[in-house]
């Protein structure tokens, strides 16, 4: 094979896309890698359901505008059991977003994830130890607090 | 998931193979009383990018013979070898320490040799080649990107103080083993790719460096020999480099030898940051043109320690 046959195949291979690339497939599966793949599959989704729940915020008080009952009819949509539910959600999303994002400021300015050492066999990298996924225990923890209370307080209307 | 277009799947039932394959567990049997051998299910990726880029991606499926101790790479080797010799598969020291047959095995990126069958408890095992990494044959994918992102890191030790042009000037550096660990487990790295393929941020931007780049910068940042941190921080300090990682953590999840990139990147970001002390205590070149008067110096000091 010469080389420009060789330069031109490998310009076909790119056109016909053997670069492998996982995409969004890469970050959509959160199973295979462990607990800090989940922490990131979380705040990754939690963070578009936010930033469309704040889309969506806008516009409903941006109702406010067309008078009180434009408003008023606005409202009435949280009140039903579907309104109910989406907010409790969106009490879990904010509060897991904000704890985890908390955990994630002080680990990616390494802070809490232990100092480099001689690996011994069988390896169990310090970056992903238990004291760093503390964090993430008591952001899930709080956010299904946070939901429970939510829940008790939209049903039973307390 | 359907990762390809179309999944063709081959099985290999020539008659060859399955005469092999009785003749083998026949002498098996007779050898050993205590025959633990089992066989297991190897469904390999195929493909031929390069000499043929129509090629449609498939499986192709081979019964191969197990025992306790078998490694993925045993089996493909053993299906190679007596099933189908046209199977594509890079390796060369078959313990850990090339990092030349990293694939996707039964979804995670691991080593082959590294990987065995017995602790897989599964009766099928999927290779794939490792994503993040274009093809060039089956299980043989290309490097190239992954290399020059590990050159752009420049991973030597840089030092004006240590430009020695004549040899006989011999000089070396004065390092503690407290120095040495700040980057050795960095420092045995041996780019075999896992990290680069299991990190969700390489999976959608092509000019991230990786884990593997950006834990080779620290290596050598870290490392009290090298005088040159500034520009080390600059070539990575883009829009598409350290601050794209988001510590999914998955790079240090899959690496085998312990190396645990996503520390050495969050360490290198705090340093950016000016979070952790950035001042590094270069070491001392210690001259030893005179070799006498070096080795005086050495007991004078060694003495001064006793004292």
């Amino acid at each position: 094979m010469t080389s420009a046959t060789s330069a031109k195949r490998i310009d076909d291979n790119n056109k016909n896309d053997r670069t492998n690339r996982e995409g969004l497939r890469g970050w959509l599966n959160p199973l295979t890698y462990g607990w800090e793949r989940v922490s990131y599959w979380f705040q990754r989704l939690t963070g578009i359901f936010l930033l469309v729940y704040f889309i969506g915020h806008v516009y409903e008080t941006s109702s406010l505008v067309s008078g009180p009952d434009a408003w008023a009819a606005m409202l009435e949509l949280t009140q039903t059991v579907g309104g109910h539910l989406f907010l409790i959600l969106v009490i879990g999303a904010s509060t897991l977003h904000t704890v985890n994002g908390i955990r994630l400021i002080f680990t990616q300015s390494g802070q809490g994830l232990g100092k480099p050492g001689r690996p011994d066999y069988p390896y169990d990298p310090t970056s992903v130890n238990n004291k760093q996924r503390s964090g993430l225990w008591i952001a899930f923890i709080l956010a299904a607090v946070a939901m429970l209370y939510g829940a008790n307080v939209l049903f039973s209307g307390e | 998931m359907k990762i390809f277009k179309k999944d063709k799947t081959k099985k290999i039932t020539n008659e060859r193979s399955l005469e092999i394959e009785r003749e083998r567990s026949n002498k098996s049997t007779s050898s050993s009383s205590s025959s633990n051998q089992k066989s297991k299910k190897l469904r390999i990726f195929r493909i031929n990018a390069v000499q043929n880029p129509n090629d449609v991606p498939h499986f192709d499926e081979f019964q191969v013979p197990v025992k306790r101790w078998t490694t993925v790479l045993d089996a493909l080797l053993d299906a190679k070898s007596y099933q189908d010799s046209s199977i594509g598969i890079r390796y060369s020291c078959r313990m850990a320490s090339c990092g030349s047959c990293g694939m996707k095995i039964n979804g995670i990126p691991r080593l082959a040799c590294y990987t065995k069958i017995s602790d897989l408890d599964t009766n099928t095992i999927t290779c794939e080649p490792l994503p993040n990494f274009p093809y060039i044959r089956d299980l043989v994918t290309d490097f190239s990107q992954f290399f020059a992102h590990h050159r752009s890191v420049m991973p030597f030790i840089q030092n004006k103080k240590a430009d020695i042009p004549d040899v006989n000037e011999l000089s070396e550096y004065e390092q503690s083993p407290q120095d040495l660990d700040k980057f050795l487990q960095f420092s045995y790295c041996i780019k075999c790719g896992l990290c680069y393929s299991a990190c969700p941020t390489v999976a959608t931007d092509l000019k991230f460096p990786g884990p593997q780049a950006l834990s080779q910068a620290y290596r050598y940042y870290a490392d009290s020999r090298d005088s040159d941190k500034s520009n080390r921080l600059k070539v990575i300090d883009t829009s598409h480099g350290i601050w794209r990682c988001h510590f999914a953590g998955s790079c240090s999840n899959v690496c085998p030898k312990g190396v645990d990139p996503a520390l050495g990147i969050q360490l290198l970001r705090s340093h950016l940051l000016g979070i952790s002390n950035s001042e590094k205590k270069i070491a001392k070149l210690q001259d030893r043109s005179n070799n006498n008067s070096y080795r005086e110096e050495l007991e004078e000091e060694e003495e001064e320690e006793e004292k």
